[in-house]
């Protein structure tokens, strides 16, 4: 194996323009399949990360009658808020209208501890702001509101009588985050002012709780912990990284096919060579095993020149980040601006033996004909 | 001295399938060779002499009859044992030569040592031994597209005598060479021949070839027509 490892390189290096083309095709190939992989394990870690920093916490308690997912369920969604329970925020949802600029935006109001720290969003400023009614939105709304910071809005919502009211909001700080949930039509605002305004005194329609809460039977409500909140986004993640699979997969077969097609060639064009091979006492088997080699070799070689261009290009892209597209972030899904690649080892020690296995069987395949070849016309260079 | 045979060739026949129909290119030859001949199977084109020396080579096989090469049976080798009794005992020389491209002079003739295991120290000693044998100790690190014919000939016989076989096959060695090359090549082997005890064995239809033989077989049409010994 090991003459036959060194055969392989010296027949490669010896190839020179043919070994550098496969070789670069391949190298390509390693670095593009690393890199998208790498972003998406960077979106997936990212998501993840801003999800239970945001929105889910160290889970959900949620009302019976309330389903996140069924703006129908907001009305009589909530229930008074169990006694002696710790490590629980309450989170009570109205829905509302807003006239920003004259227009009817329908929004729904949340109303959050203005001292909660599980979650990352700015409430503490509603608590410190000297305004009747002061709330916090995030930039997509405001975008799409046209709403800043300092600005004045009217809203118009039903008390638990369903008797319409209305005033004036004052947006008193514009937070940025990467989940559109909380983001996207959401108006934050201080619980106890939601419940004065609603008259829904300590209600919730479902609590973000924090590790010191232990999951007692509370009737009325479910527990939903963070990896089952965490589950839509997972599943999501996995879904995109399948689908990208085919743009690897197409990437590999190019490169694969170039090896392929070297092999090939090799074993039509290089006859005389193995003819020698045999006549000078190699086994068909050893020369079988060298051709095998050589292809993966090329593997090896495309490593060594990935390596080169795409380890500083790996540095440098977990440096600057790969920029999204606005478009992009309004999709409804944890999507940062910028998405950070990571390079896990398992993704690259995987991303590496799939291209070198691969590479060794599309090798093997065409150099099995060796072993049929007859060495005597072989030696004379005749097409078999 | 006394004569040790080292190929018996018993009533040997081969044939081809050639569109379709079955072509005789031996036909029940029967042959002796001892040990340090120097002789030469010559005869026309298509009179069967490349397919003797390839069944002598254990790179073929007979259809009928038996070949004895260093007393084993080609017909019963198997592929791995051919291989072995190749690389350990038969040395060959091509008419265009078969120089592996990119290998260098030395790498060429460290080949057949290589697969026999031989340490790094001894596998020097023997490739410098050998290309001093033909003289090119200088052109060691030369790749054999920068050679001439006569050099690459010459790299050839090294590469073929470098393990030291009991036999050498050379198939028409001088046919690609000028007479000046030919004639320094095959003053080589001879010495070699001499120096060495190595059985040579050529298939040739050159003039030049068969004033250094010492024995001649002519075959025509796949059969032995005349087996003359000279300069004895």
């Amino acid at each position: 194996m090991k003459l036959e490892l060194k055969l392989a390189f010296k027949n490669l290096f010896g190839a020179r323009l043919r070994t550098l083309l496969n070789v670069l095709v391949l190298s390509f190939s390693f670095v593009i399949i690393i890199f998208l992989n790498s972003i998406m394990d960077g979106w997936d870690q990212q998501a993840q990360k801003d999800s239970i920093e945001w929105e889910f916490g160290n889970g959900h308690l949620i009302n019976e009658k309330f389903d996140p997912l069924d703006p129908y369920t907001i009305l009589d969604g909530h229930g008074k808020i169990p006694e002696g329970t710790n490590g629980i925020i309450p989170i009570l949802e109205r829905q509302a209208s807003i006239y920003p600029q004259g227009r009817m935006i329908s929004v729904i109001l949340k109303g959050i501890s203005s001292e909660q720290t599980i979650l990352k969003l700015p409430t503490k400023i509603l608590k410190e702001s000297k305004e009747e009614f002061p709330v916090i939105i995030g930039k997509r709304l405001a975008e799409s509101t046209k709403l800043n910071k300092g600005d004045k809005v009217q809203i118009r919502w039903r008390d638990s009588n369903g008797t319409y009211d209305a005033n004036i909001l004052s947006i008193v700080d514009v937070f940025d985050c990467n989940v559109p949930n909380i983001d996207n039509g959401k108006i934050w605002i201080d619980i106890n002012k939601l419940w004065e305004m609603t008259n829904l005194k300590h209600k919730a329609s479902y609590f973000i709780v924090d590790n010191k809460f232990k999951d007692p039977e509370l009737s009325s409500w479910n527990f939903k912990s963070q990896l089952t909140l965490l589950k839509s986004l997972k599943d999501l993640i996995n879904q995109k990284k399948t689908s990208q699979s085919v743009v690897y997969g197409l990437l590999l077969a190019i490169a694969l096919l170039a090896i392929f097609d070297t092999q090939i060639l090799s074993i039509f064009r290089r006859q005389k060579e193995i003819g020698t091979y045999i006549a000078l006492g190699m086994t068909r088997l050893r020369v079988v095993r060298l051709f095998t080699i050589e292809g993966s070799v090329y593997s090896i070689l495309a490593l060594i020149l990935g390596s080169t261009y795409g380890v500083p290009f790996f540095i440098y892209m977990s440096e600057v980040g790969f920029p999204i597209p606005p478009a992009d972030q309004k999709m409804g899904i944890a999507l940062a601006d910028v998405i950070y690649p990571v390079y896990g080892v398992k993704l690259v020690l995987m991303t590496i033996l799939t291209v070198i296995i691969s590479a060794t069987i599309v090798s093997y395949l065409p150099a099995r004909k060796i072993a049929k070849l007859n060495p005597v016309l072989a030696l004379k260079g005749k097409k078999q | 001295m006394e004569k040790e045979p080292i190929i018996q060739i018993k009533k040997v026949s081969k044939s081809y399938p050639i569109a379709g129909k079955e072509f005789l290119a031996l036909k029940q030859i029967d042959l002796l060779f001892n040990k340090g001949e120097f002789a030469g199977i010559v005869g026309p084109s298509g009179s069967g002499k490349t397919t003797l020396l390839n069944i002598i080579g254990s790179l073929d096989k007979p259809t009928k009859g038996d070949a004895f090469v260093l007393n084993k049976d080609i017909k019963t080798l198997s592929h791995k044992e051919a291989a072995s009794l190749r690389n350990f005992n038969i040395g060959f020389i091509f008419q265009v030569f078969n120089l592996l491209p990119v290998y260098t002079v030395f790498e060429n003739v460290e080949f057949a040592l290589l697969l026999q295991n031989n340490s790094a120290k001894q596998r020097k000693e023997a490739v410098m031994r050998a290309l001093k044998w033909v003289g090119l100790t200088d052109h060691a690190g030369k790749r054999p597209d920068k050679l001439s014919g006569g050099e690459s000939q010459r790299v050839a016989i090294a590469r073929a005598m470098v393990k030291t076989p009991k036999i050498v096959l050379a198939d028409e060695p001088t046919a690609n060479l000028d007479a000046e090359n030919a004639h320094e090549i095959l003053k080589t082997m001879k010495k070699l021949n001499k120096e060495l005890g190595t059985t040579f064995l050529f298939s040739t239809h050159d003039e030049k070839v068969m004033g250094y033989l010492d024995r001649i077989i002519h075959l025509r049409d796949g059969k032995i027509e005349k087996d003359e010994i000279k300069n004895k």
